[in-house]
């Protein structure tokens, strides 16, 4: 394939586009042109750099130069400074934290502890262009696959690889093909599942938008496994650019006969459609997942039976993650005991998280199982936004638990973290500073699962919502500790007899944070005072007559007339009528008014 | 068979492969509670969404609780059914229930026969912690001419659902919203008057809860017995005398004829008529004028429309309303019986009495509560005075004898009123599934031969399986007949008669699973199928009982003929005793 003297890498992830990577994509195509440059340079959309925060980002190819936080009209600069005379544009490098100039991914520090395979060609392909995928190993384990390894062969590679389900169960895979293999019938379905409800984590999309043909890849790899013909790809409406991704991608691989009828010659048929889901959070369930794909509402059901034994339309069906998908192609090519080399002993591989909260470098990072979350937080993380103290890391999404000080040093993998209260989840990683009250923060989750529960069972319909109501009730100040009991009663019986995993771990937040931080809730409820200052009902504004000098500029801004005093004495502010604005303590110009 | 063993509460039992935990408890006489679960075993109708988690066992090996009604037994699994774990989850999850329902039991018409209720009992739950910070999930309370939905008190069993889309296939019913504002309703959250609901009241016979009720009419049928100016008259479905007495405390199958005549004459019914009776008339007319098919038919007229379909069930026709409109000119033209009664009722009884049809109030006491729509239909009155006035299930009149402190269970039997009380075992039988169709055998076979039957009783239409098929020799010519009850089943023959590939030339169809026996205004059988058919054998010894078994030989029949209608489907009896149908498929209007 024809390949150009220079590549202006422009991320196509959803962050970066929704901002203004769109016309700076538009732009950078028009300098070139108006330069004459199109033979030579040619500017394309990648997927996600894992850079969200510095968006949009732009890459330039050769030299990994990074350019972030690029607008429209830098187009001309970058073109004219950096293509035509070699020279980077200073403004527009990337800077860690610290305000280091940094050129290419691999000077950053947080990147040495990365390990992409999930992501490996994100950010590097151009995902629309099937050759460029194909040039970087795209469909070579398909091949390999195909020519010459039967499915239980194929089976068992992915089982001796050690790779676990990404989507948050950590199910062995390999055996999940292998129940679905040996089931027989005459119609099997091998489902993508590409429902990324969790918030704030964007790996599955990232790896729709910046690799579709890995996850094609893998499908068609595990249909020739468990002997399925059909593969069916469900994802969630909102993620336009992925489906459009993937549309395209299933339309040059079926063109270019790695889908579709005979695929390679091999005799093997394989065809993949795309079903969408409405966003809620439940179809990840996989047979939610199923229902909705069915036409059904979106409810799970029991289990057993199993998927893989009653699936799809009754049928055999083998339900994988995005994630866990885009690391099937580099288990066949590179070899079982290359993917188990990495990680621990009962987690393989490498695991995607989305960070997010207070923490200075939000995104995607890929990391090798067993990364200590102080790694992840200050090496990769670049540490707390504004010095501030770490107080608590939530994994595994809404549902999963919180993390301290003391599990700084654990190495995160699927069993470390459940033995500790969380989850991994699908990797979403929030991290919190001393300024987040953990009442709230378990407060703020629930909110979530409350939202999304389907409302099948009772006590996920119900039980969540009456925690929801008990934490907000301890927020108010109303709690007393025979509610804490109650509370971790109510945890412990919506997690043992939900129907779902939804419910089963939706406690997670209150239980985390009830054991971490008992001595929080417990000033709830006893002192009735919030630690760190974020309950607004539990606040109260005070001055402190010594450094009020009689200005009168609060008691003119409180909108509520809260504040009484003569001029040029000390003022008071009347408990009774304030209601919490924080106007005043913001007009102060001599720190006399606090917080207690 | 294959068999597995397993220990539940330290004690081994062995059952059929596929066994649940809580029937291979109750093996071994461990009742494990149970709510959102219900099974009719001998009609295959299972509710088992595994929702309300109050069944919950602890399994070893297992991290989490699971439900008993859904859960498999396995070779060697150990299942504890009340340790400390168990009964702390299922009590908090009852809570959890109870949190969100109202606690206004003493005007519930449930009250006393609600299973949420009777759970809560066992569970011996005295207070609900955390009540007084507790949400409750509302929702828009819905009233039909049949059907009261209460949401407010729905505890998501899904049995409604399962009944409406499952066994009737109607599809009136789903769950809509979601955590805890999920509901079960119409699609677009329609009222129930403007969805495919064909007021069959399955939903309302499963509900545990007071969630779907019927609508009470008791009240309008206390203003008519109490207004002096007004006569009024009441019809009592063959249904209702096999489960009534169940209300009072007797054994499924009692049947309380007698004693339910002497209670509608203590409350002040000034004539006690039977249904029965119009049920002989229903056969004299649908049996002629299958025979008028058959005759065409066998003559070569191709404009026969064969097989013809029974019309006396109200939820039976707005279903084919419905689904099936294209079809509307193959069931039979006839009225149902109460309607049948109504119309001859206000003519024919009004003019020998001597008073107008204003003056004239019909009450009828109905299994079903598709009747109290049906009798509300405009093409069943005359200048806007209904043929019948009300329709009251068998729960309401139970209701009222209770309220007007009637000792019902003491009661000397009383003997319906003539002319329009007498009635003949065929009439009888028209409360079970194949009774009708049996009904109109016994007649039409002695009229197409000339013959006298030698055996009146045809068991080959008789019993439980969903779909029915059996061929009577009429006098050489085999009769293909069929039998469907539940609409689910009624839809497969009626798919059946719209490609043409229907080999039947007549089918009866009964919406309720059971037929009337199992209407949705009966006793509630909590799911009991042994109560149902308990109720149908007492249906058939009502019908052994009668001196007078075939309806074309009721003298009250033939004189009311000779009297007043002529014959069979003459001008008089289509003017009087049959109807039309309509194309009444649900249109979706989007309302801004």
């Amino acid at each position: 394939m024809a390949r150009e003297k220079m590549q202006i890498l422009v991320c196509g992830g959803t962050t970066c586009s929704d901002g203004q990577g769109e016309a700076v994509f538009e732009n950078l195509n028009l300098e070139i042109e108006a330069n004459a440059l199109e033979n030579d340079v040619h500017v394309v959309h990648s997927g996600c750099f894992g850079l969200c925060s510095m968006g949009p980002v732009v890459k330039i190819v050769p030299g990994n130069t990074i350019y972030t936080k690029v607008s429209p009209d830098d187009a001309r600069e970058i073109v004219s400074e950096h293509i035509l005379k070699g020279r980077k544009v200073e403004r527009l490098l990337w800077k860690d934290p610290s305000g280091n100039t940094l050129v290419k991914e691999d000077e950053f520090a947080g990147q040495k502890k990365q390990l992409r395979i999930v992501l490996r060609n994100c950010g590097i392909i151009d995902p629309e262009n099937i050759e460029d995928a194909i040039a970087h190993d795209a469909y070579a384990a398909l091949g390999k696959v195909l020519a010459g390894m039967k499915p239980t062969d194929v089976i068992q590679v992915i089982k001796d690889s050690g790779l676990r389900g990404r989507g948050g169960g950590g199910f062995s895979t390999g055996l999940k093909w292998k129940i679905a293999y040996k089931n027989k019938a005459d119609q099997k379905y091998v489902v993508c599942n590409a429902d990324e409800g969790d918030p704030g984590a964007f790996m599955d999309r990232s790896v729709l938008e910046g690799d579709p043909h890995s996850v094609l890849e893998a499908m068609a790899i595990c249909g020739y496994s468990i002997e399925a013909g059909k593969g069916l790809i469900y994802i969630r409406a909102e993620y336009p650019l992925a489906v459009a991704r993937l549309r395209t991608a299933i339309a040059q691989a079926k063109e270019y006969g790695l889908l579709g009828k005979n695929i390679m010659g091999s005799g093997f048929d394989f065809d993949i459609e795309i079903r969408y889901g409405a966003g809620a959070f439940v179809c990840g369930e996989e047979t939610a997942l199923i229902h909705s794909m069915e036409g059904l509402r979106g409810e799970p059901t029991v289990k057993p039976p199993y998927p893989a034994e009653s699936g799809f339309l009754g049928k055999p069906t083998n339900v994988n993650n995005v994630e866990t998908l885009a690391c099937i192609s580099p288990i066949i090519l590179k070899g079982a005991s290359w993917f188990a080399g990495i990680g621990t002993e009962r987690s393989k591989g490498t695991k995607v998280f989305a960070l997010a909260g207070k923490i200075n470098n939000v995104g995607l990072i890929e990391v090798p199982m067993g990364t200590t979350l102080r790694e992840v937080i200050y090496e990769i993380g670049g540490g707390i936004r504004k010095g501030k103290k770490f107080k608590a890391a939530q994994t595994g999404g809404p549902s999963g638990g919180c993390l301290t000080e003391k599990h700084l040093d654990i190495p995160i993998d699927f069993d470390n973290l459940t033995a500790v209260g969380s989850m991994m989840g699908s990797g979403g990683l929030i991290v919190m500073d001393e300024d987040d009250c953990m009442v709230q923060v378990a407060k703020f989750f629930l909110e979530f699962t409350v939202e999304e529960s389907c409302g099948k069972c009772a006590p996920c319909r119900i039980g969540n919502k009456r925690l929801h109501e008990l934490l907000e009730h301890i927020t108010k100040g109303k709690g007393t500790l025979a509610d804490l009991d109650r509370l971790k009663n109510m945890c412990l019986v919506i997690k043992d007899t939900s129907l779902c995993g939804l419910g089963q771990s939706s406690p997670n937040p209150v239980l985390s944070t009830l054991e971490n931080f008992r001595d929080e809730y417990e000033a709830h409820v006893t002192l009735k005072k919030c630690p760190a200052g974020q309950c607004k009902d539990l606040m109260e504004y005070f001055i402190i007559e010594e450094n009020c000098v009689g200005c009168t500029a609060c008691a003119r801004v409180c909108p509520v007339g809260a504040i009484t005093g003569e001029r040029k004495e000390p003022h008071h502010i009347n408990p009774d009528i304030c209601i919490k604005c924080g106007a005043c303590m913001e007009k102060c110009k001599f720190d006399a008014i606090i917080i207690q | 068979m294959e068999t597995i063993r397993l220990t539940i509460d330290n004690k081994t039992v062995e059952v059929p492969k596929g066994t649940t935990i809580n029937k291979a408890a109750k093996e071994i006489g461990i009742d494990i509670p149970v709510l959102c679960w219900m099974e009719l075993h001998d009609l295959n109708i299972e509710n088992r969404p595994a929702g309300c988690r109050i069944c919950v066992v602890e399994i070893d090996g297992r991290r989490n609780l699971a439900p008993s009604c859904a859960t498999k037994c396995e070779e060697g699994m150990v299942v504890r059914t009340h340790t400390t774990r168990v009964l702390n989850a299922r009590r908090t999850v009852m809570e959890f229930i109870l949190s969100d329902h109202p606690k206004d039991c003493l005007t519930c018409p449930k009250s006393g026969n609600c299973e949420l209720q009777t759970l809560a009992h066992q569970l011996g739950i005295r207070e609900i912690p955390g009540q007084e910070i507790a949400a409750m999930s509302t929702y828009r309370k819905d009233t039909s001419p049949s059907i009261i939905r209460d949401l407010d008190k729905c505890i998501l069993c899904r049995r409604c659902e399962m009944m409406c889309n499952e066994v009737q296939t109607v599809g009136a019913l789903s769950a809509v919203n979601r955590g805890f504002m999920a509901v079960v309703a119409p699609a677009f959250e329609q009222n129930l008057e403007h969805s495919t609901c064909t007021y069959c009241g399955q939903c309302v016979a499963v509900c545990p809860t007071g969630a779907l009720t019927e609508v009470d009419h008791t009240p309008e049928v206390l203003r008519a017995l109490a207004d002096p100016t007004k006569t009024v008259v009441v019809q009592t479905a063959p249904a209702v005398r096999a489960a009534m007495g169940e209300l009072f405390g007797m054994k499924p199958g009692t049947l309380v004829t007698g004693k339910m005549v002497s209670a509608l004459r203590a409350l002040g019914f000034d004539y006690v008529f039977d249904t029965d009776f119009a049920a002989d008339l229903t056969i004299m007319e649908e049996g002629t004028e299958l025979l008028d098919r058959l005759n065409r038919f066998l003559q070569g007229d191709k404009t026969a429309r064969l097989p013809i379909l029974t019309s006396c069930c109200p939820g039976w026709v707005n279903f084919f309303e419905e689904y099936f409109p294209d079809l509307k000119d193959v069931p039979s033209t006839a009225k149902s019986p109460q309607q049948m009664f109504g119309a001859i009722a206000k003519s024919y009884f009004a003019d020998k009495i001597g008073i107008s049809r204003k003056d004239m109030v019909v009450i009828s006491i109905m299994p079903c509560l598709a009747k109290k729509y049906e009798c509300q239909r405009d093409e069943f009155s005359e200048d806007g005075n209904p043929d019948v006035d009300f329709s009251i299930s068998t729960r309401e009149l139970a209701a009222f004898i209770k309220q007007a402190n009637i000792d019902f269970n003491n009661l000397e039997d009383g003997d319906f009123d003539a002319p329009l009380g007498e009635s003949t075992g065929a009439g009888v039988i028209f409360g079970t599934t194949g009774g009708v169709i049996e009904a109109a055998v016994r007649t039409a076979y002695e009229i197409h031969t000339g013959k006298k039957l030698e055996k009146v009783d045809f068991t080959e239409l008789r019993g439980f399986e969903g779909v029915r098929s059996a061929t009577i020799d009429f006098d050489g010519f085999p009769l293909n007949i069929g039998i469907a009850h539940g609409l689910g089943n009624a839809r497969k023959l009626l798919n059946d008669v719209r490609s043409g590939k229907s080999l039947f030339h007549a089918i009866e169809v009964m919406a309720c699973p059971g037929g009337c026996i199992g209407g949705g205004g009966q006793p509630l059988h909590h799911g009991n199928s042994e109560i149902l058919k308990a109720r149908a054998a007492a249906i058939y010894e009502e019908d052994r009982n009668k001196p007078i078994r075939k309806s074309h030989e009721n003298p009250f029949i033939i004189k009311l003929y000779e009297e007043f209608l002529g014959k069979p489907n003459s001008e008089k009896a289509h003017h009087l005793l049959h109807t039309q149908y309509f194309d009444k498929k649900k249109k979706i209007v989007v309302k801004q």
